[in-house]
Protein backbone atom coordinates (compact mmCIF):
# COMPACT_ATOMS: atom_id res chain seq x y z
CA UNK A 1 0.00 0.00 0.00
CA UNK A 2 1.31 3.52 -0.93
CA UNK A 3 0.91 5.27 2.29
CA UNK A 4 2.64 2.21 3.94
CA UNK A 5 5.47 2.36 1.48
CA UNK A 6 4.72 -1.51 1.62
CA UNK A 7 4.48 -4.04 -1.49
CA UNK A 8 0.70 -5.62 -2.03
CA UNK A 9 0.83 -9.38 -1.53
CA UNK A 10 0.15 -11.27 -4.31
CA UNK A 11 -3.32 -12.21 -3.84
CA UNK A 12 -3.98 -8.28 -3.82
CA UNK A 13 -1.90 -7.49 -7.04
CA UNK A 14 -4.16 -10.20 -8.92
CA UNK A 15 -7.78 -9.15 -7.75
CA UNK A 16 -7.76 -5.55 -6.92
CA UNK A 17 -8.65 -3.92 -3.47
CA UNK A 18 -11.86 -2.37 -3.52
CA UNK A 19 -11.72 1.48 -3.69
CA UNK A 20 -14.01 3.36 -1.16
CA UNK A 21 -14.04 7.51 -0.96
CA UNK A 22 -15.53 7.99 2.64
CA UNK A 23 -17.59 10.43 3.42
CA UNK A 24 -14.89 12.99 4.83
CA UNK A 25 -13.18 12.27 1.38
CA UNK A 26 -10.67 10.00 2.23
CA UNK A 27 -9.70 7.56 0.29
CA UNK A 28 -8.75 3.29 1.16
CA UNK A 29 -8.28 0.62 -0.32
CA UNK A 30 -9.91 -2.60 1.34
CA UNK A 31 -8.60 -5.91 0.12
CA UNK A 32 -11.11 -8.29 -1.26
CA UNK A 33 -12.43 -11.49 0.76
CA UNK A 34 -9.87 -14.29 0.66
CA UNK A 35 -12.83 -17.19 1.61
CA UNK A 36 -13.76 -17.56 -1.92
CA UNK A 37 -10.60 -18.44 -2.60
CA UNK A 38 -9.64 -20.77 0.69
CA UNK A 39 -13.01 -22.55 -0.50
CA UNK A 40 -12.10 -23.20 -4.15
CA UNK A 41 -8.69 -24.82 -2.71
CA UNK A 42 -10.30 -26.81 -0.01
CA UNK A 43 -13.02 -28.24 -2.37
CA UNK A 44 -10.07 -29.15 -4.90
CA UNK A 45 -8.32 -30.85 -2.19
CA UNK A 46 -11.23 -32.21 -0.89
CA UNK A 47 -12.31 -33.51 -4.67
CA UNK A 48 -8.73 -34.77 -5.24
CA UNK A 49 -8.65 -36.51 -1.69
CA UNK A 50 -11.99 -38.24 -2.26
CA UNK A 51 -10.23 -39.64 -5.81
CA UNK A 52 -7.01 -41.20 -4.48
CA UNK A 53 -8.47 -42.91 -1.23
CA UNK A 54 -11.83 -44.16 -2.80
CA UNK A 55 -14.01 -43.01 -0.62
CA UNK A 56 -17.43 -44.41 -0.59
CA UNK A 57 -20.22 -43.34 1.63
CA UNK A 58 -22.47 -45.89 0.28
CA UNK A 59 -20.36 -49.09 1.71
CA UNK A 60 -20.32 -47.18 5.20
CA UNK A 61 -24.36 -46.93 5.71
CA UNK A 62 -24.77 -50.52 3.92
CA UNK A 63 -22.32 -51.91 6.23
CA UNK A 64 -23.36 -50.23 9.29
CA UNK A 65 -24.90 -53.15 11.01
CA UNK A 66 -21.20 -55.03 10.57
CA UNK A 67 -19.92 -52.25 12.91
CA UNK A 68 -22.54 -52.56 15.03
CA UNK A 69 -22.32 -56.21 15.79
CA UNK A 70 -18.06 -55.57 16.30
CA UNK A 71 -18.93 -52.75 18.46
CA UNK A 72 -21.42 -54.88 20.50
CA UNK A 73 -19.09 -57.08 21.29
CA UNK A 74 -16.30 -54.97 22.34
CA UNK A 75 -18.71 -53.62 24.44
CA UNK A 76 -19.34 -56.86 26.74
CA UNK A 77 -15.76 -57.58 27.56
CA UNK A 78 -14.95 -61.03 28.17
CA UNK A 79 -13.95 -61.12 31.69
CA UNK A 80 -12.27 -64.20 32.01
CA UNK A 81 -9.98 -63.68 29.39
CA UNK A 82 -8.78 -61.18 31.94
CA UNK A 83 -5.79 -63.28 33.33
CA UNK A 84 -4.44 -63.83 30.03
CA UNK A 85 -3.97 -59.91 29.82
CA UNK A 86 -2.14 -59.50 32.44
CA UNK A 87 1.62 -60.87 31.85
CA UNK A 88 1.05 -58.95 28.56
CA UNK A 89 -0.02 -55.72 30.23
CA UNK A 90 3.16 -55.51 32.85
CA UNK A 91 5.83 -56.13 29.58
CA UNK A 92 3.92 -53.21 27.80
CA UNK A 93 4.23 -51.00 30.85
CA UNK A 94 7.51 -52.38 31.65
CA UNK A 95 8.76 -51.64 27.84
CA UNK A 96 7.34 -47.94 28.24
CA UNK A 97 8.71 -47.56 31.75
CA UNK A 98 12.68 -48.21 30.09
CA UNK A 99 12.40 -46.87 26.52
CA UNK A 100 11.33 -43.51 28.14
CA UNK A 101 13.79 -43.63 30.51
CA UNK A 102 16.52 -44.53 28.48
CA UNK A 103 15.29 -41.87 25.71
CA UNK A 104 14.84 -39.06 28.52
CA UNK A 105 18.37 -39.26 29.31
CA UNK A 106 20.30 -39.59 26.15
CA UNK A 107 17.61 -36.87 25.01
CA UNK A 108 19.24 -34.51 28.02
CA UNK A 109 22.77 -33.83 26.09
CA UNK A 110 21.43 -34.04 22.51
CA UNK A 111 19.09 -31.38 23.67
CA UNK A 112 22.29 -29.06 25.46
CA UNK A 113 23.97 -30.13 21.43
CA UNK A 114 20.66 -28.58 20.29
CA UNK A 115 20.11 -25.28 21.70
CA UNK A 116 21.63 -22.39 20.04
CA UNK A 117 22.56 -20.57 23.54
CA UNK A 118 24.55 -23.09 24.38
CA UNK A 119 26.45 -24.49 21.78
CA UNK A 120 27.97 -21.65 19.63
CA UNK A 121 29.32 -24.22 17.06
CA UNK A 122 26.48 -23.68 14.48
CA UNK A 123 27.55 -27.18 11.89
CA UNK A 124 27.80 -29.16 15.19
CA UNK A 125 24.21 -28.20 16.03
CA UNK A 126 22.10 -28.19 12.17
CA UNK A 127 23.55 -31.58 12.07
CA UNK A 128 22.31 -32.57 15.67
CA UNK A 129 18.84 -30.99 14.96
CA UNK A 130 19.05 -32.82 11.55
CA UNK A 131 19.15 -35.95 13.25
CA UNK A 132 16.88 -35.18 15.99
CA UNK A 133 14.03 -34.40 12.87
CA UNK A 134 15.01 -37.68 10.81
CA UNK A 135 14.48 -39.62 14.48
CA UNK A 136 10.73 -37.98 15.00
CA UNK A 137 9.65 -38.38 11.41
CA UNK A 138 10.21 -42.31 11.63
CA UNK A 139 7.10 -43.31 13.41
CA UNK A 140 7.29 -45.99 16.69
CA UNK A 141 5.95 -48.58 14.76
CA UNK A 142 8.41 -48.86 11.01
CA UNK A 143 11.32 -48.83 14.46
CA UNK A 144 10.09 -51.87 15.64
CA UNK A 145 8.75 -53.60 12.14
CA UNK A 146 12.69 -53.23 11.53
CA UNK A 147 14.18 -53.84 14.95
CA UNK A 148 12.04 -57.14 15.20
CA UNK A 149 14.11 -58.16 12.61
CA UNK A 150 17.57 -56.97 13.47
CA UNK A 151 16.89 -58.85 17.09
CA UNK A 152 14.68 -61.23 16.72
CA UNK A 153 10.79 -60.84 18.08
CA UNK A 154 10.15 -59.61 21.58
CA UNK A 155 9.95 -56.75 23.78
CA UNK A 156 14.15 -55.82 23.29
CA UNK A 157 12.74 -54.27 19.85
CA UNK A 158 10.22 -52.25 21.08
CA UNK A 159 12.01 -50.95 24.40
CA UNK A 160 14.40 -50.04 21.46
CA UNK A 161 11.67 -48.17 19.46
CA UNK A 162 10.44 -46.53 22.40
CA UNK A 163 13.88 -45.67 23.17
CA UNK A 164 14.36 -44.08 19.80
CA UNK A 165 11.36 -41.91 18.91
CA UNK A 166 11.53 -40.52 23.07
CA UNK A 167 15.16 -39.45 22.16
CA UNK A 168 13.88 -37.55 19.03
CA UNK A 169 10.76 -35.61 20.91
CA UNK A 170 12.17 -35.05 24.36
CA UNK A 171 15.87 -33.74 22.44
CA UNK A 172 13.31 -31.01 20.50
CA UNK A 173 10.92 -29.62 23.34
CA UNK A 174 13.97 -29.66 25.64
CA UNK A 175 16.30 -27.35 23.20
CA UNK A 176 13.05 -25.36 22.81
CA UNK A 177 12.74 -24.22 25.96
CA UNK A 178 16.20 -24.27 27.05
CA UNK A 179 16.49 -21.40 24.21
CA UNK A 180 13.85 -19.48 26.40
CA UNK A 181 15.68 -19.55 29.74
CA UNK A 182 17.70 -17.22 31.31
CA UNK A 183 21.35 -16.65 30.37
CA UNK A 184 22.54 -14.21 33.13
CA UNK A 185 23.28 -16.78 35.80
CA UNK A 186 24.94 -19.19 33.10
CA UNK A 187 26.86 -15.97 32.04
CA UNK A 188 27.99 -15.69 35.63
CA UNK A 189 29.20 -18.80 35.49
CA UNK A 190 31.37 -18.71 33.00
CA UNK A 191 33.18 -15.15 34.01
CA UNK A 192 33.95 -17.39 37.05
CA UNK A 193 35.69 -19.38 34.70
CA UNK A 194 33.64 -22.76 35.10
CA UNK A 195 33.32 -25.47 31.55
CA UNK A 196 30.38 -25.15 29.56
CA UNK A 197 28.97 -28.28 31.25
CA UNK A 198 29.82 -27.14 34.93
CA UNK A 199 27.74 -23.93 33.94
CA UNK A 200 25.30 -25.72 32.29
CA UNK A 201 24.53 -27.68 35.30
CA UNK A 202 24.46 -25.43 38.01
CA UNK A 203 22.95 -22.15 36.40
CA UNK A 204 20.82 -24.05 33.48
CA UNK A 205 19.79 -27.48 34.75
CA UNK A 206 17.34 -25.66 37.76
CA UNK A 207 15.42 -23.73 34.94
CA UNK A 208 15.20 -26.44 32.90
CA UNK A 209 14.55 -29.51 35.29
CA UNK A 210 10.26 -29.06 35.80
CA UNK A 211 9.73 -28.59 32.11
CA UNK A 212 12.40 -31.69 31.35
CA UNK A 213 10.09 -33.82 34.25
CA UNK A 214 7.20 -32.36 32.56
CA UNK A 215 8.20 -33.62 28.77
CA UNK A 216 9.38 -37.02 30.30
CA UNK A 217 6.00 -37.36 31.56
CA UNK A 218 4.42 -36.36 28.32
CA UNK A 219 6.75 -38.62 26.55
CA UNK A 220 5.92 -41.38 28.94
CA UNK A 221 2.32 -41.01 28.65
CA UNK A 222 2.94 -41.21 24.76
CA UNK A 223 4.88 -44.14 25.01
CA UNK A 224 2.20 -46.13 26.64
CA UNK A 225 -0.44 -45.79 24.28
CA UNK A 226 1.82 -46.40 21.21
CA UNK A 227 3.90 -49.31 22.98
CA UNK A 228 0.34 -51.44 23.34
CA UNK A 229 0.28 -50.98 19.14
CA UNK A 230 4.10 -52.10 18.74
CA UNK A 231 3.02 -55.80 19.65
CA UNK A 232 1.21 -55.91 16.50
CA UNK A 233 4.73 -55.87 14.34
CA UNK A 234 5.78 -58.69 16.87
CA UNK A 235 7.73 -56.57 19.41
CA UNK A 236 6.09 -58.02 22.52
CA UNK A 237 3.31 -56.84 24.76
CA UNK A 238 -0.84 -56.24 24.30
CA UNK A 239 -0.44 -56.01 20.65
CA UNK A 240 0.21 -59.46 20.20
CA UNK A 241 -3.06 -60.59 22.18
CA UNK A 242 -4.62 -57.70 19.40
CA UNK A 243 -3.31 -58.89 16.73
CA UNK A 244 -4.20 -62.69 17.66
CA UNK A 245 -7.43 -61.61 19.07
CA UNK A 246 -8.68 -59.64 15.61
CA UNK A 247 -7.26 -62.82 13.65
CA UNK A 248 -9.84 -64.68 15.63
CA UNK A 249 -12.58 -62.34 15.50
CA UNK A 250 -12.62 -63.01 19.07
CA UNK A 251 -13.66 -59.43 19.89
CA UNK A 252 -15.21 -59.78 23.17
CA UNK A 253 -11.49 -60.88 23.85
CA UNK A 254 -10.34 -57.57 22.43
CA UNK A 255 -12.71 -56.12 24.73
CA UNK A 256 -11.29 -57.39 27.44
CA UNK A 257 -7.74 -56.13 26.29
CA UNK A 258 -9.47 -52.58 25.45
CA UNK A 259 -11.03 -52.60 29.09
CA UNK A 260 -7.64 -53.22 30.83
CA UNK A 261 -5.76 -50.76 28.39
CA UNK A 262 -8.27 -48.03 29.35
CA UNK A 263 -8.22 -48.13 32.94
CA UNK A 264 -4.26 -48.66 33.12
CA UNK A 265 -3.72 -44.97 30.65
CA UNK A 266 -6.57 -43.66 33.07
CA UNK A 267 -4.31 -44.45 36.15
CA UNK A 268 -1.15 -43.62 34.39
CA UNK A 269 -2.42 -39.95 33.63
CA UNK A 270 -3.74 -39.54 36.96
CA UNK A 271 -0.58 -40.40 38.58
CA UNK A 272 1.07 -37.70 35.91
CA UNK A 273 -0.75 -35.04 36.32
CA UNK A 274 -0.40 -35.70 40.09
CA UNK A 275 3.34 -35.64 40.11
CA UNK A 276 2.62 -32.29 37.93
CA UNK A 277 0.81 -30.85 40.13
CA UNK A 278 3.68 -31.54 42.57
CA UNK A 279 6.57 -30.00 40.48
CA UNK A 280 4.74 -26.96 39.90
CA UNK B 1 14.76 -7.20 53.21
CA UNK B 2 18.02 -7.27 54.67
CA UNK B 3 20.55 -8.41 52.45
CA UNK B 4 21.70 -11.95 52.56
CA UNK B 5 25.59 -12.76 52.23
CA UNK B 6 26.12 -15.59 49.70
CA UNK B 7 26.93 -18.12 52.70
CA UNK B 8 23.43 -17.47 54.11
CA UNK B 9 21.28 -17.26 50.77
CA UNK B 10 22.75 -21.06 50.23
CA UNK B 11 21.94 -21.63 53.83
CA UNK B 12 18.43 -20.86 52.91
CA UNK B 13 17.82 -22.87 50.08
CA UNK B 14 15.48 -25.78 50.81
CA UNK B 15 17.69 -28.76 51.41
CA UNK B 16 16.06 -31.55 49.55
CA UNK B 17 18.80 -33.49 48.58
CA UNK B 18 17.53 -36.86 50.21
CA UNK B 19 14.13 -35.95 48.38
CA UNK B 20 16.20 -36.22 45.00
CA UNK B 21 18.02 -39.07 46.15
CA UNK B 22 14.91 -40.99 46.90
CA UNK B 23 13.33 -39.97 43.43
CA UNK B 24 16.52 -41.33 41.85
CA UNK B 25 16.44 -44.52 43.45
CA UNK B 26 12.76 -44.78 42.91
CA UNK B 27 13.79 -44.34 39.12
CA UNK B 28 16.35 -46.40 39.59
CA UNK B 29 14.17 -49.60 40.90
CA UNK B 30 11.46 -48.99 38.01
CA UNK B 31 14.25 -49.34 35.56
CA UNK B 32 15.34 -53.01 36.99
CA UNK B 33 12.03 -54.23 37.71
CA UNK B 34 11.10 -52.85 34.22
CA UNK B 35 14.38 -54.31 32.53
CA UNK B 36 13.98 -57.47 34.22
CA UNK B 37 11.89 -59.37 31.79
CA UNK B 38 13.76 -57.29 28.36
CA UNK B 39 16.38 -60.10 27.60
CA UNK B 40 18.68 -58.73 24.84
CA UNK B 41 18.38 -61.93 22.75
CA UNK B 42 21.45 -61.40 21.20
CA UNK B 43 21.13 -60.08 17.32
CA UNK B 44 19.42 -62.93 14.40
CA UNK B 45 21.90 -64.07 12.40
CA UNK B 46 21.01 -61.77 9.87
CA UNK B 47 20.63 -59.05 12.18
CA UNK B 48 23.59 -57.21 10.87
CA UNK B 49 23.22 -57.68 7.27
CA UNK B 50 19.51 -56.14 7.77
CA UNK B 51 20.62 -53.35 9.54
CA UNK B 52 23.57 -52.38 6.85
CA UNK B 53 20.91 -53.31 4.23
CA UNK B 54 18.67 -50.29 5.86
CA UNK B 55 21.58 -47.75 5.88
CA UNK B 56 22.60 -49.28 2.08
CA UNK B 57 19.07 -48.83 0.88
CA UNK B 58 18.41 -44.86 2.11
CA UNK B 59 21.60 -44.21 0.57
CA UNK B 60 20.51 -46.57 -2.41
CA UNK B 61 16.86 -45.92 -2.88
CA UNK B 62 15.15 -47.46 -5.82
CA UNK B 63 14.96 -44.76 -8.17
CA UNK B 64 12.24 -46.55 -10.39
CA UNK B 65 9.92 -47.01 -8.00
CA UNK B 66 10.63 -43.39 -7.04
CA UNK B 67 9.07 -42.13 -9.93
CA UNK B 68 7.05 -44.45 -10.97
CA UNK B 69 3.98 -42.45 -11.76
CA UNK B 70 1.49 -45.48 -11.21
CA UNK B 71 -0.39 -46.46 -8.12
CA UNK B 72 2.51 -48.51 -6.49
CA UNK B 73 5.18 -45.51 -6.89
CA UNK B 74 6.05 -43.80 -4.51
CA UNK B 75 4.71 -40.42 -5.90
CA UNK B 76 0.86 -41.93 -5.45
CA UNK B 77 1.50 -43.49 -2.35
CA UNK B 78 2.59 -39.99 -0.79
CA UNK B 79 -0.50 -38.77 -2.34
CA UNK B 80 -3.04 -41.16 -1.09
CA UNK B 81 -1.30 -40.99 2.25
CA UNK B 82 -1.65 -36.83 2.50
CA UNK B 83 -5.65 -37.75 1.45
CA UNK B 84 -5.71 -39.94 3.76
CA UNK B 85 -4.85 -37.24 6.62
CA UNK B 86 -6.97 -34.28 4.69
CA UNK B 87 -9.77 -36.13 4.30
CA UNK B 88 -9.85 -37.32 8.48
CA UNK B 89 -8.65 -34.51 9.58
CA UNK B 90 -11.57 -32.21 7.61
CA UNK B 91 -14.31 -34.99 8.79
CA UNK B 92 -12.85 -35.49 12.00
CA UNK B 93 -12.85 -31.80 12.52
CA UNK B 94 -16.32 -31.28 11.20
CA UNK B 95 -17.67 -33.97 13.44
CA UNK B 96 -15.80 -32.71 16.82
CA UNK B 97 -18.04 -29.82 16.71
CA UNK B 98 -21.32 -31.20 17.88
CA UNK B 99 -19.59 -33.54 20.13
CA UNK B 100 -17.30 -30.28 21.74
CA UNK B 101 -20.57 -27.62 21.98
CA UNK B 102 -22.28 -31.04 23.89
CA UNK B 103 -19.36 -31.49 26.27
CA UNK B 104 -18.71 -27.91 27.15
CA UNK B 105 -20.27 -27.03 30.94
CA UNK B 106 -20.95 -23.30 30.42
CA UNK B 107 -23.51 -24.37 27.00
CA UNK B 108 -25.27 -28.25 28.61
CA UNK B 109 -25.74 -29.34 31.76
CA UNK B 110 -23.25 -30.93 33.59
CA UNK B 111 -24.30 -34.29 33.57
CA UNK B 112 -24.76 -34.07 29.98
CA UNK B 113 -21.45 -32.77 29.42
CA UNK B 114 -19.11 -35.27 31.57
CA UNK B 115 -21.62 -37.97 29.59
CA UNK B 116 -19.82 -36.83 26.50
CA UNK B 117 -16.46 -36.64 27.98
CA UNK B 118 -16.42 -39.92 28.84
CA UNK B 119 -17.07 -40.85 25.53
CA UNK B 120 -14.27 -38.72 23.74
CA UNK B 121 -11.88 -40.70 26.72
CA UNK B 122 -13.51 -43.32 25.31
CA UNK B 123 -11.59 -42.60 21.46
CA UNK B 124 -9.01 -40.93 22.41
CA UNK B 125 -7.86 -43.88 24.43
CA UNK B 126 -8.17 -46.71 21.95
CA UNK B 127 -5.62 -46.32 19.89
CA UNK B 128 -5.48 -45.43 15.99
CA UNK B 129 -4.86 -49.11 14.86
CA UNK B 130 -7.90 -50.77 16.45
CA UNK B 131 -9.87 -48.67 15.60
CA UNK B 132 -8.51 -49.21 11.70
CA UNK B 133 -8.78 -53.13 12.76
CA UNK B 134 -12.43 -53.06 13.89
CA UNK B 135 -13.22 -50.48 10.74
CA UNK B 136 -11.23 -52.59 8.33
CA UNK B 137 -14.44 -55.56 9.15
CA UNK B 138 -16.79 -52.47 7.63
CA UNK B 139 -15.43 -50.84 4.59
CA UNK B 140 -12.68 -53.74 3.34
CA UNK B 141 -8.65 -52.84 3.16
CA UNK B 142 -7.84 -49.79 1.72
CA UNK B 143 -7.10 -46.19 2.20
CA UNK B 144 -11.15 -45.53 2.59
CA UNK B 145 -10.74 -47.67 6.12
CA UNK B 146 -7.69 -45.40 6.64
CA UNK B 147 -10.14 -41.98 6.09
CA UNK B 148 -12.97 -43.40 8.03
CA UNK B 149 -10.73 -44.39 11.17
CA UNK B 150 -9.03 -41.06 11.23
CA UNK B 151 -12.36 -39.51 10.94
CA UNK B 152 -13.36 -41.15 14.41
CA UNK B 153 -9.94 -41.10 15.84
CA UNK B 154 -9.51 -37.23 15.48
CA UNK B 155 -12.51 -36.64 17.34
CA UNK B 156 -11.33 -37.43 20.57
CA UNK B 157 -8.12 -35.39 20.78
CA UNK B 158 -9.71 -32.31 18.50
CA UNK B 159 -13.05 -32.06 20.31
CA UNK B 160 -10.57 -31.86 23.87
CA UNK B 161 -8.93 -28.56 22.31
CA UNK B 162 -12.43 -27.11 21.26
CA UNK B 163 -14.26 -27.60 24.68
CA UNK B 164 -10.64 -25.48 26.16
CA UNK B 165 -11.68 -22.90 23.62
CA UNK B 166 -15.16 -23.11 24.13
CA UNK B 167 -15.14 -22.68 27.67
CA UNK B 168 -13.05 -20.28 27.52
CA UNK B 169 -15.78 -17.73 25.36
CA UNK B 170 -16.40 -13.83 26.27
CA UNK B 171 -20.12 -14.10 26.85
CA UNK B 172 -19.84 -10.00 27.62
CA UNK B 173 -19.66 -9.99 23.81
CA UNK B 174 -23.00 -11.60 23.78
CA UNK B 175 -23.89 -9.42 25.96
CA UNK B 176 -23.17 -6.39 24.45
CA UNK B 177 -24.49 -7.76 20.86
CA UNK B 178 -27.84 -8.71 22.57
CA UNK B 179 -27.91 -4.94 23.70
CA UNK B 180 -27.11 -3.67 20.45
CA UNK B 181 -30.06 -5.58 18.80
CA UNK B 182 -28.09 -8.23 16.81
CA UNK B 183 -30.28 -11.40 16.13
CA UNK B 184 -28.98 -15.03 16.92
CA UNK B 185 -27.62 -15.76 13.85
CA UNK B 186 -25.23 -12.08 13.83
CA UNK B 187 -24.31 -12.89 17.39
CA UNK B 188 -22.41 -16.66 16.34
CA UNK B 189 -21.37 -14.86 12.87
CA UNK B 190 -19.72 -11.50 14.66
CA UNK B 191 -19.73 -12.78 18.75
CA UNK B 192 -18.64 -16.42 19.01
CA UNK B 193 -17.08 -17.56 15.50
CA UNK B 194 -14.24 -14.78 15.69
CA UNK B 195 -13.18 -16.31 19.37
CA UNK B 196 -13.24 -19.65 17.91
CA UNK B 197 -12.42 -19.66 14.45
CA UNK B 198 -8.34 -19.51 15.45
CA UNK B 199 -8.20 -21.97 17.89
CA UNK B 200 -10.49 -24.46 15.92
CA UNK B 201 -8.33 -23.82 12.50
CA UNK B 202 -5.00 -24.20 14.89
CA UNK B 203 -6.16 -27.73 16.44
CA UNK B 204 -7.62 -29.14 12.86
CA UNK B 205 -4.47 -28.23 11.65
CA UNK B 206 -1.66 -29.51 14.70
CA UNK B 207 -4.29 -32.84 14.17
CA UNK B 208 -3.56 -33.19 10.29
CA UNK B 209 0.38 -33.35 11.66
CA UNK B 210 -0.11 -36.12 13.76
CA UNK B 211 -3.16 -37.62 11.02
CA UNK B 212 -0.19 -37.61 8.52
CA UNK B 213 2.44 -39.61 10.66
CA UNK B 214 -0.61 -41.72 12.10
CA UNK B 215 -1.67 -42.61 8.27
CA UNK B 216 1.53 -43.72 8.00
CA UNK B 217 1.55 -46.54 10.44
CA UNK B 218 -1.98 -47.43 9.88
CA UNK B 219 -1.14 -49.19 6.63
CA UNK B 220 0.47 -52.03 8.73
CA UNK B 221 -3.21 -53.10 9.20
CA UNK B 222 -4.13 -52.53 5.41
CA UNK B 223 -5.75 -49.00 5.53
CA UNK B 224 -3.90 -47.72 2.41
CA UNK B 225 -1.04 -45.12 2.44
CA UNK B 226 2.05 -45.35 2.49
CA UNK B 227 2.94 -48.14 5.59
CA UNK B 228 1.94 -51.07 4.03
CA UNK B 229 4.04 -51.29 1.09
CA UNK B 230 6.66 -50.14 3.11
CA UNK B 231 6.65 -52.90 6.28
CA UNK B 232 5.97 -55.23 3.19
CA UNK B 233 9.29 -54.46 1.73
CA UNK B 234 10.58 -54.25 5.37
CA UNK B 235 9.71 -58.05 5.88
CA UNK B 236 10.88 -59.13 2.23
CA UNK B 237 13.90 -57.73 2.79
CA UNK B 238 13.87 -55.52 -0.52
CA UNK B 239 16.04 -52.63 1.14
CA UNK B 240 16.36 -50.05 -1.96
CA UNK B 241 12.74 -50.57 -1.99
CA UNK B 242 12.60 -49.74 2.16
CA UNK B 243 14.56 -46.60 1.23
CA UNK B 244 12.52 -45.11 -1.47
CA UNK B 245 9.40 -45.16 0.86
CA UNK B 246 11.52 -44.30 4.26
CA UNK B 247 13.14 -41.53 2.25
CA UNK B 248 9.74 -40.36 0.40
CA UNK B 249 8.07 -40.69 4.43
CA UNK B 250 10.89 -38.23 5.88
CA UNK B 251 10.60 -35.78 3.55
CA UNK B 252 6.79 -35.64 3.76
CA UNK B 253 6.85 -35.47 7.36
CA UNK B 254 9.43 -32.81 7.74
CA UNK B 255 7.79 -30.70 5.09
CA UNK B 256 4.46 -31.18 6.44
CA UNK B 257 5.58 -30.05 10.31
CA UNK B 258 7.45 -27.25 8.96
CA UNK B 259 4.49 -25.96 7.27
CA UNK B 260 1.79 -26.84 10.38
CA UNK B 261 4.47 -24.80 12.63
CA UNK B 262 4.57 -21.81 10.32
CA UNK B 263 0.91 -21.51 9.94
CA UNK B 264 0.08 -22.38 13.50
CA UNK B 265 2.54 -19.44 14.31
CA UNK B 266 0.61 -17.36 12.34
CA UNK B 267 -2.82 -18.15 13.38
CA UNK B 268 -1.33 -17.50 17.14
CA UNK B 269 0.07 -14.30 16.73
CA UNK B 270 -2.37 -12.69 13.81
CA UNK B 271 -1.00 -12.22 9.97
CA UNK B 272 2.51 -11.40 10.42
CA UNK B 273 3.99 -8.47 8.83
Amino acid sequence: MSEAGRKLPLFDQIIKPEHIVLNNGHEIDRPRSRIPLIIACLVLVIWVSLRATGFNLATIISRAGQLKVILGQIFHPNFAYFPKVVSPLIDTIKMSIVGTVVGCVIGLPLSILASSNINSNHPVLLFIRFILSLMRSIPTLIYASILTLVFDLGTFAGTIAIAFFTIGIVAKMLYESIETIDMKPYEAMTSFGASTLQAFWTACMPQILPTYIDDCLYCFELNVRASTILGYVGAGGLGVLIRERTGLRAYSDLGMVLLTLFIVVFLIDLLNDYIRSKIS
Amino acid sequence: MTELTVMEQLQAEPKNFWKRVLIFLVILALVVWGSGSIHYPGMTEKGIGIASGIVHGIFHPNKELLFDLGDSGVPFLVLQTIAIAVLGTIFGAILAVPFSFLASTNIVPKPVAYFFRALILMIRTIPSMIWALVWIRVTGPGAFCGVVTQSVCSIGMISKMYITAIEDLDTGILESLDAAGCNTFQKVRVGILPQLSASFISTAIYRFDINLKDATTLGIVGAGGIGSPLVQSITYGRWSNVGAFLLALIILVLIIEYASTKIRNRLARGKAN
